[in-house]
């Protein structure tokens, strides 16, 4: 068991035909995620890989093929109407890798998802991988291995690094998801925490956040109220100065708000177990689980 | 993207949002003449710079006349502008704003953000106009009112109603006040802001609402449906050393301390901050090479950690995913041997071929450590820039 994908998950990448999507399309490929088909405007009926067939349209390839997900790699100008495309063709999963998509954007796609049926992840996301079964993303696979711990993050290779720390350790990990850096995002942390605590496998859930947003602060009072399962936090940013844009759209402190401390001051009242540094998350675990 | 409160209004005026006659000045002779050029019996000079909180630090003053205004304008350009929002070092004033004077009945707070919480654009307003929003919302929260507008459905009336009635605007004015609300909301989506904060909005002897100050930031990611945003850029307002990096595609932040980073990614880099902090030194920066980091990228990064002369030592760590460890490290040494690099190193590879990496960074013949983990990196730099 996992979340959200594994290795039945059918996956369609829109823009599969662009340097980073034709790139890290081939690399899901070599992981084994089952990509059915691809979209790139104007490049209908070729062929991706010489095995994956490309469509102009999300609609001319639902009527070929189910769709059980999409990875979107369209360019920030044309990413919201990629996003936008998707739901319309009500794929259950939307996955979009882009970053700087204008923030009015994302508000009419988050605005629209909310009217829908489908889960989105990112923008500005590595994506998810269920180990050893599906990748859709730009995450190093090597680095993951089937265990028991489920991981959220907001960034990327902070996530990376928390991965092969568990795999190292031989926790392992059974779905990890980059939720993304930007404000506005698809789904919040809550989404992904609901589908970790009721999966079996998952034994543990590391939820990396940062600076910004109070994302955290309400992560944390849902586990509180709903987990039985142990979460491990970690927030970058502890030094980040106020005002300042830490790389991500959504890692900045304004107005005085969305501090690291302030987080984890709440989260460790709503009883998370906090990893002071990137390189004690595996302990950290060992600790939660042992207790 | 920051700009001027001059920059902001000329946008607002684009909307047909009205504010005052003013003039921008960069001389003493210029504010005189500007003087003379307005309609009123009084004008105000301010200094424009990127920061809020100018009239307490002494940038922004009243003129009675043309050579008031010429003195006060001489005084302030050029002079060091410190605000709570500067920090220490001030900001160096370039240029003034001459305004003309208006007839204040009352002031209020208003501003547009984007609410990340509910995914909406949000009113912040408050009857207690001209004060620092962040004391009221501390102090006196029940004196602020915010109005999330779903953007699917847009502004309605009655949300203006709702902002009307909490600033107590007396009815006769409900017309005047919509257009305003209307303009600014249209403005601000149109313009792809992510915050317009005017403080204050002031109601004249006329009954016209006006916004007396008007700061904007610009959403860069929107740039490319707005060409003119480049035109509004003042490097003058920006660090010389963050400019030189953003030209370079990367993301570079100066701060305070003398351990210099180089990392891969915005998260592992805020991390590395922390911990090196965690273990005793402070970073002297936030860099994020970016996803690639060959060579020619870390050289360049290699040079703007080196023009910042506060840094003693540079921690690099990269967790190399798609890209393998030992090409960034031959990257790393290439790179430190062309600039003739001389600080201290602390190199921390992870990922695909890291041990190959290690070795290539111990026999570089640099002044190169190699460690373990961040953490072990991270206790290492910190040692060796302490001394």
């Amino acid at each position: 068991m996992s979340i959200l994908v594994n290795k039945n998950t059918n996956v369609l990448v829109q823009g599969i035909t662009g340097k980073e999507g034709s790139f890290h399309a081939q690399k899901c490929l070599e992981y084994g995620t089952k990509i059915v088909a691809g979209v790139t405007p104007f490049k209908g009926n070729t062929l991706f890989n010489d095995s994956v067939p490309v469509y102009n349209a999300i609609k001319e390839a639902k009527k070929e093929r189910r769709i059980d997900a999409t990875m979107i790699f369209v360019p920030a100008g044309f990413a919201a109407a990629g996003i936008i495309e998707a739901i319309e063709a009500e794929i259950p999963l939307i996955v979009c890798i882009t970053e700087g998509i204008p923030v009015l954007d994302m508000l009419n796609v988050k605005a629209a998802l909310n009217c829908s049926g489908s889960t989105m992840i990112g923008p500005n996301c590595p994506g998810i991988i269920t180990a050893d079964e599906c990748k859709i993303g730009i995450m190093p696979g090597f680095i993951h291995k089937k265990g028991k711990v489920g991981v959220l993050s907001r960034s990327g290779t902070l996530t990376y690094e928390a991965v092969n720390q568990l795999t190292e350790g031989g926790l392992g990990e059974t779905t990890c998801i980059g939720i993304g850096g930007d404000p506005i995002i698809g789904s919040p942390f809550i989404t992904f925490l609901k589908m970790f605590e009721n999966d079996p496998e998952t034994k543990a859930v590391v939820m990396i956040g940062e600076i910004g947003g109070t994302a955290e602060e309400e992560a944390s009072e849902f586990v509180k109220n709903n987990m039985k399962k142990p979460v491990i936090g970690f927030i970058a940013g502890k030094t980040a100065p106020a005002g300042k844009r830490m790389g991500h759209a959504g890692a900045i402190i304004s107005g005085g708000k969305g501090t690291a401390s302030e987080k984890l001051k709440t989260m460790e009242k709503n009883g998370i177990y906090i990893a002071d540094n990137p390189s004690v998350i595996a302990e950290t675990v060992n600790k939660a689980l042992n207790e | 993207m920051d700009i001027h409160e001059y920059q902001a209004k000329e946008l607002l005026n684009k909307h047909r949002i009205k504010t005052l006659k003013s003039i921008l000045c960069h001389s003493g002779e210029e504010a005189y003449e500007a003087f003379l050029k307005l309609p009123a019996p009084l004008a105000a000079v301010k200094a424009q710079v990127h920061a809020g909180g100018r009239g307490k630090g002494g940038g922004v003053k009243i003129a009675k006349s043309a050579d008031d205004a010429k003195s006060i304008a001489s005084k302030m350009i050029g002079m060091n502008l410190v605000t709570a929002q500067t920090g220490k070092e001030g900001k160096l004033v370039r240029k003034v704003l001459i305004e003309e004077g208006a007839e204040i009945v009352k002031e209020f707070y208003l501003s547009i953000t984007v609410d990340r919480k509910n995914a909406g654009i949000a009113f912040v307003l408050s009857a207690e106009g001209g004060m620092e929003i962040e004391e009221v919302s501390k102090n006196n929260p029940e004196k602020i009112l915010t109005v999330s507008i779903n953007p699917l459905y847009g502004l309605k009336s009655y949300h203006i109603l709702e902002m009307s009635l909490f600033l107590g605007i007396d009815k006769n004015l409900f017309g005047e006040f919509s257009k305003l609300i209307n303009l600014l909301y249209g403005a601000f989506t149109l313009e792809d802001m992510s915050m317009l904060e005017i403080n204050p909005l002031i109601l004249t002897g006329s009954n016209e609402f006006i916004p007396l100050d008007a700061k904007i930031i610009l959403d860069d990611n929107a740039d490319f449906r707005h060409p003119f945003f480049k035109d509004l850029i003042d490097e003058n307002e920006e660090e010389p050393l963050e400019v030189k990096a953003k030209s370079a595609g990367l993301n570079y932040i100066k701060l305070e301390g003398n351990v210099g980073c180089m990392v891969n990614g915005a998260g592992l880099a805020m991390a590395t901050m922390d911990t090196i902090k965690e273990f005793g030194a402070t970073p002297a920066n936030f860099l994020d090479v970016g996803g690639t980091a060959d060579s020619k990228r870390v050289e360049t990064a290699f040079n703007i950690l080196l023009a910042d002369k506060n840094v003693k030592g540079i921690f690099v760590n990269i967790f190399g995913g798609i890209v393998k460890c030992d090409m960034v490290a031959e990257g790393v040494v290439a790179a430190a041997k062309n600039i003739g690099l001389k600080l201290p190193v602390v190199v921390r590879l992870e990922g695909t071929n890291a041990d190959i990496a290690a070795k290539i960074i111990e026999n570089s013949g640099m002044n190169f450590v190699s460690a373990e983990s961040l953490a072990d990196g991270a206790k290492k730099i910190s040692k060796i820039v302490n001394g």
